[in-house]
């Protein structure tokens, strides 16, 4: 890294209240503060947020797509943590 | 809308101008930022600016009329705001000492009341606070950032400085306690500096020439220059629409 | 109008419904990284930054997300170059906010391409120094205001044909940015637009103004499409990887389409005797390109490309210290992330 050189930092926008962070794109900045202001002007210029989270790039650790299967896979035969698993007799409500 | 009286059109006038022509300074930075993220950051200062100057035209007569067909003794702007950019530092300099005045007299503005300017002024405090936050940081980076930065931002500071006592010449319309505001700018302004490891600058700010001149008609050199570039074509083609 | 009314306008890009890549392949076998690639990019699934890809879609994606992105920031040049001249306060603000928009497409581009593990500052470095390029539209000069509105109809209008069809870009990151870029383009086309129609029904003198443009910025306009398919060196392996959605000449035929009706609504000629409706094809049939010229221009030889690159370069240059700075002071106040 030359000494110009700005880190990496991610960028999550929260659209309107009720709704969370969702992630919007990166940018650079030399700390924290600027980042988070660099964000408002580029990823709310049109009154795309009310909330904005920064992340160091470096800072995210993310699952590996090689560890796709023993992360991913295992959960995909548990249908019956999914409401519709279960069979209800026609004209029973609030269920 | 126009303005009823003549202090209120005069005010509307002296403060239009002020952000008419820092909206232009800055329009001239679009493609020659020191990093991306700053082409979008000025560019939205200079865009709040431009917002403002074309309501307070607007208070005053015809926005474009005023913008490009009045000659440059006319125009009511002081003189630090028509200050050519310069180096990055100068711009933060100019900014910081502008938009913590605009802050402040906004602010009081804001909270008098019932008068075409307060309207304006409330929508505005939140934008020029903005601004005022984008100079101080810049400040603090670039007065405690590297040797070469700390020399830059001490030399913006001072070639400006005798432009910052025109700040606070009265202006008629506009009815804030002037005295107040330049010491609350004066203790901000001191405050800022101090942390971005500066000091005050010392030279004379008062005096014919460096105050209350822009107020009166009476602007710069480089200004007569800018003003040839902004109204040329407009002026060329007289009674055109755009 | 988020989009061109293009008559095969494609759709608004969308989730992928297709089965996921890791169970695409026959049931049981041990796949290849290279078949959940292929599987992935044929079932139009995206790719995302850390999936397995070929070296050689890697390299296709850095040169092409650069090159879009040095094109966003070349692009200011010409319009910011009359930010101070614009004739009325209105046009100032479109125009300013038009340009502070391309840098922000720049950054949502560069970002994309960081994604496939190039820094901005790398691009950046290539594009000083000419090893990497940005489109030559950005080349020629904007010499009186209607250009600006001939930009934005023209040379935006031809962006977004080529741009929409990469919402839907086999990349994740950029197809996602392009999604962003293109809702925004659209405000830039119809701005252009609407400036040149002041301009056509204005004075005789705006009128002039507005048709010069648009013979200066036509021609040029459709080399924006690239050369023709069987000149193209990247266009076929762009298509099989889905980088690339439409031919050059597919997407070119459609822009004109798009454009003659709105020619002739803003009042204005197209600078070509040879354009007519070919009833048989469906399509106008126009001119011959001249590809000299494109070629000259690509090269370097265009009115200015000296002046870009020198004035790009220079911005870069004398904003070291200020970068240097803002790092400086990070890492005295231990806020330095790396």
């Amino acid at each position: 890294m030359t000494t110009s050189d700005w880190p990496l930092w991610e960028v999550f926008v929260r659209s309107r209240r009720g709704l969370s962070h969702t992630h919007a794109g990166s940018l650079h900045a030399p700390d924290a503060e600027m980042a988070l202001r660099n964000a408002r002007d580029l990823y709310t210029r049109r009154s795309e947020g009310v909330s904005l989270w920064v992340v160091p790039s470096a800072a995210i650790t993310a699952s590996s797509p090689d560890e796709k299967d023993p992360f991913f896979e295992p959960a995909g035969d548990k249908p019956y943590r999914h409401p519709t698993f279960y069979e209800i007799p026609e004209g029973v409500r609030h269920l | 809308m126009t303005a009823t009286t003549p202090a209120l059109t005069g005010a509307a006038l002296a403060l239009g101008d002020d952000a008419l022509v820092l909206s232009h300074r800055l329009g001239e930075w679009a493609g020659h930022a020191p990093v991306l993220e700053e082409e979008v950051a000025l560019a939205n200062i200079a865009l709040d600016l431009l917002g403002q100057a074309r309501v307070l035209l607007s208070l005053a007569g015809d926005e474009d009329e005023l913008a490009f067909l009045r000659e440059e003794r006319a125009f009511r702007n002081v003189q630090l705001v028509e200050q050519p950019n310069g180096d990055f530092a100068r711009t933060i300099a100019r900014q910081l000492y502008f938009s913590t005045y605009q802050r402040l007299l906004y602010g009081r503005l804001a909270a008098a009341g019932e008068s075409p300017l307060s309207g304006l002024a409330a929508k505005a405090v939140k934008e020029v606070a903005y601004h005022q936050d984008h100079a101080e940081q810049w400040t603090l980076r670039l007065g405690d950032g590297t040797a070469e930065s700390h020399d830059r931002m001490r030399a913006g500071c001072e070639a400006l400085w005798r432009f910052t006592g025109e700040l606070f010449r009265p202006v008629e319309g506009v009815d804030v306690d002037w005295a107040e505001l330049e010491a609350d700018w004066l203790a901000s302004v001191t405050g800022v500096l101090e942390r971005a490891t500066l000091t005050l600058p010392e030279g004379p700010r008062t005096g014919a020439w460096r105050a209350g001149a822009g107020r009166q008609g009476l602007h710069t050199e480089p200004f007569g220059r800018m003003l040839a570039e902004m109204q040329h074509l407009h002026r060329s083609h007289p009674g055109a629409t755009w | 109008m988020t989009v061109p009314t293009a008559p095969t306008a494609p759709t608004a890009p969308t989730a992928p419904t297709a089965s996921p890549a890791a169970t695409a392949g026959p049931a049981g076998a041990r796949e290849t990284p290279e078949a959940v690639f292929d599987a992935a990019v044929a079932a139009d699934e995206r790719i995302e930054p850390r999936d397995w890809m070929p070296e050689a879609y890697r390299a296709s994606l850095v040169r092409q997300i650069a090159q879009h992105a040095h094109s966003e920031i070349i692009g200011m040049q010409p319009e910011a170059n009359w930010i101070t001249r614009a004739p009325s306060l209105r046009r100032k603000a479109i125009l300013m906010a038009k340009v502070q928009d391309e840098a922000g497409h720049g950054l949502y581009l560069y970002s994309a391409a960081e994604t496939l593990g190039v820094s901005r500052d790398e691009l950046l470095d290539k594009l000083h120094t000419g090893r990497q390029k940005y489109s030559s539209i950005f080349n020629y000069p904007t010499l009186t205001w209607a250009d600006v509105g001939a930009i934005g109809w023209l040379v935006d209008g031809a962006a977004i044909t080529n741009q929409v069809p990469l919402c839907r870009c086999s990349y994740g990151p950029y197809a996602r940015a392009m999604v962003r870029i293109c809702k925004e383009e659209s405000f830039h086309q119809r701005q252009g637009y609407e400036a040149l129609l002041a301009l056509s029904r204005g004075t005789p003198e705006q009128h002039a103004m507005a048709q010069d443009a648009v013979d200066r910025w036509w021609w040029p306009s459709l080399m924006m499409f690239g050369p023709p398919d069987d000149e193209s060196s990247h266009s076929a392996q762009s298509m099989a990887w889905k980088i690339k959605r439409h031919s050059n000449d597919e997407l070119r035929r459609r822009f004109v389409d798009i454009c003659v009706p709105q020619a002739e609504a803003l009042g204005l000629t197209l600078p070509d005797p040879e354009l007519r409706w070919n009833e048989e094809r469906g399509h106008y049939d126009f001119g011959a390109i001249d590809w000299a010229e494109f070629r000259e221009v690509l090269k370097g030889d265009g009115p200015c490309n000296e002046q870009r690159i020198t004035q790009r370069r220079r911005a870069h240059e004398d904003g070291a210290w200020v970068r240097e700075a803002a790092a400086a002071h990070a890492a005295k106040h231990g806020e330095a992330t790396r």
